[in-house]
Order: C-alpha cells, then structure tokens, then sequence
C-alpha cells in the first residue's frame, strides 16, 4: 500500500493504483469532476494511464452552488 | 407605419443581447447558484429569473457524503452558460488554480463556459472587498492563458480602468459588499467607471456584480448604463425566491429600457403635466 493525501485526507491505496482506479474506489462521478495531482490538471483521458506514487497529492473537485 | 416616418414609434427599442468577449447571452440578468435551502428551490429560482448563465463555485468533491444529488442534475446545461468563478481565493495563485480546474470541468462538460471565468480574489473575509493588486495579477495571468476573464472589483474607476487595459472581457464592479443588500451604494462611482471604459469602446460590457438587496437595485444599475447585473443573495435568501426571482427579471428588463428609453433631466421645480393656457381659475400670484 502507498499513501497519499487525497483532498486534503491522507488515504492508503495499493500500489501501481491509477487516477481511475481511485475514483472509482470513491465512487465519484468523474464526469462533472476535475482532478490535480501534484499542482498539475490530469487530463480525463489520462485517468486510466496516470498512476499514483507515495506521496502523491490528490485533489478532485467539482462545481457547486456559488455567487 | 413606414420606416421613415418623420414620427417616432411608440414601440419598444430593440433590446440588443449581453455580449462578453465571445459570449452572446439573451438575458442581462446573471444569477448565482450558491446559498438556496434547496437544489430543486435553486432550480425554481433559475428558472424564474429569465437568465440564461449561471455562476458557480469549484469545491472539493465531498467524498464521504454522496447523498446528496451534484448541482449540475439541476441545471439544464442546453439552456444555462456556466460561469464557473474564483469564489474564496485570496491571492492570484490560487485564483488560476482554481480557474484552470474549472475550466476543465466545463470542457469535459462540453459547456461553452469553459473559456471564461469570473475572477473574485478577496482580501478580507469580513468584507469580502476584492485585493486589487492581488486581482490586477490574476488578471493578467488568466488572459496570458487565453481566459475570457469577468473581472470582480471594486467601484474604483481607476482599477476599473487597469483592469480593462489588462485585457479583462468585463469588468465587474460591486454596488456594495458581496452578500450585504445595501445596493448601489455609490452610483456616481458606477457612472465614471461607464464613462471611462464605454468612452471610445461604447459596447464594452460592465456588469454590476455583488451587492443587489432587492429589484429596484438592479433597475438602477442598468438606468445607470450598465450592461449587465450578476447576484445571486438577493434571490436566494429572499423570502419567497421564485418570486424575487421573477422581480428581478422584470426589474432588468424594466431598468434597461429605461435606460434605453431616456429619463427625463431631473429640475429642482415643477413643470406642469397640464395646459397653462385655456386656466379659467385664477393664480395666487
């Protein structure tokens, strides 16, 4: 297992883990969701080949209610 | 009646659409969609207001709790532009951060909103007054990166017109602090910085932002001259905001063909409605 800071939460994952595969195992909708590893927008069809190290931090967003 | 009629249509002027940077947008009116009890009462509320773009926030993805339904199964994304914004930054690192993120939310939507954002970079959590130097930098660095950038300032003119010149699509004055209800607190300010930005580039939209309480605000905003007016409190804490929804639409359209319309100069005495002559009642004087 690594782990990894995932919005702001440090999370274990098993190694050789992609984007995808933590999205997933967060049950989020990547489809009205951005992901940032490291200060860098990974695009949505890297989801799949990006994969994670020790470390790493991860931060997904999406769009919510605002002015 | 023929075109050239020496007498003037009593019709409506044609009311020409909000145009920002590359965006066409039908309705004058932006709203927020921050702060509503609930999802299906925003939904109502947007609906009600006529407009057609909508501000919104990138957040963290709450991953613990997904219960809740995402804010985008009630926005119908074939009627609304999204504005995504840089709500709750303050400082312009941050700012492009976030803009950049939602920037790509909006592309993998396939929302046309994905090339503008509405640039906030605060300096005071208890007023919520923008930093401006902090903005003027974001500013720069989001135009640099191909942003259509809606630019949330102060009623300075003078920053007004140091954001126009850094390339900002809109500028966006606040009436009064974001969230306050006070409304146009300063109007004469509002009026230099129309002045100053429409004076050799009359089309240059400037959108009162932040600050609206109530419809007769956001009236006096476009009889002032302004483009366009973005709120989001003054609706969604109202008492009943489907109805101030609907106000403030009336209240836009109502204001800009005001403006349009052309008030009367405003005299220190009266001038009577009525004939003087024909009176066959005497004066005191």
């Amino acid at each position: 297992m690594i782990t990894i800071e995932f919005n702001g939460k440090a999370s274990q994952v098993e190694e050789k883990s992609t984007v995808a595969d933590l999205l997933r195992l967060a049950k989020v909708e990547s489809r009205f969701c951005a992901v940032e590893l490291n200060l860098e927008i990974v695009p949505k069809d890297k989801y799949e080949a990006k994969s994670l190290s020790d470390g790493d931090k991860i931060e997904v967003v999406t769009l919510v209610g605002g002015g | 009646m023929p075109s050239d009629s020496p007498i003037p249509l009593a019709v409506e002027p044609p009311d020409e659409t909000l145009k920002v940077g590359k965006h066409v947008l039908k309705s004058r009116l932006i709203v927020g969609t921050g702060k509503y009890d609930t999802l299906q009462l925003m939904k109502d509320s947007l609906d009600a207001s006529g407009s057609d773009c909508v501000t919104v926030a990138v957040r963290r993805e709450k991953l613990y709790d997904r219960e809740g339904k995402n804010l985008l199964d009630y926005i119908d994304l074939s009627r609304f532009t999204l504005l995504p914004n840089t709500a709750g930054c303050y400082n312009a690192t941050d700012a492009v951060r976030i803009a950049r993120l939602g920037r790509e939310i909006l592309r993998s939507l396939e929302n046309p909103g994905a090339d503008w954002v509405k640039l906030e970079v605060l300096g005071d959590s208890k007023t919520l007054l923008p930093d401006p130097i902090a903005t003027l930098e974001a500013c720069k660095r989001l135009v640099d990166d191909g942003f259509q950038v809606l630019c949330y300032t102060s009623d300075d003119p003078i920053m007004a017109v140091r954001l126009k010149a850094a390339g900002a699509a809109s500028v966006m004055p606040a009436g009064s602090p974001i969230g306050s209800g006070q409304g146009i607190l300063n109007p004469n300010n509002l009026r230099i910085i129309l002045e100053y930005l429409k004076s050799e580039d009359p089309s240059y939209p400037v959108i009162v932002d932040a600050g609206v309480g109530t419809a007769s605000d956001v009236s006096m905003a476009f009889e002032l001259g302004a483009d366009g007016v973005l709120l989001n409190t003054a609706i969604a804490h109202a008492r009943y905001p489907v109805a101030m929804a609907s106000a403030m639409k009336h209240a836009t359209l109502a204001g800009r063909l005001a403006y349009q319309a052309g008030r009367i100069p405003r005299r220190l005495y009266a001038t009577a409605s009525s004939p003087e002559e024909g009176l066959i009642t005497s004066r005191p004087w």
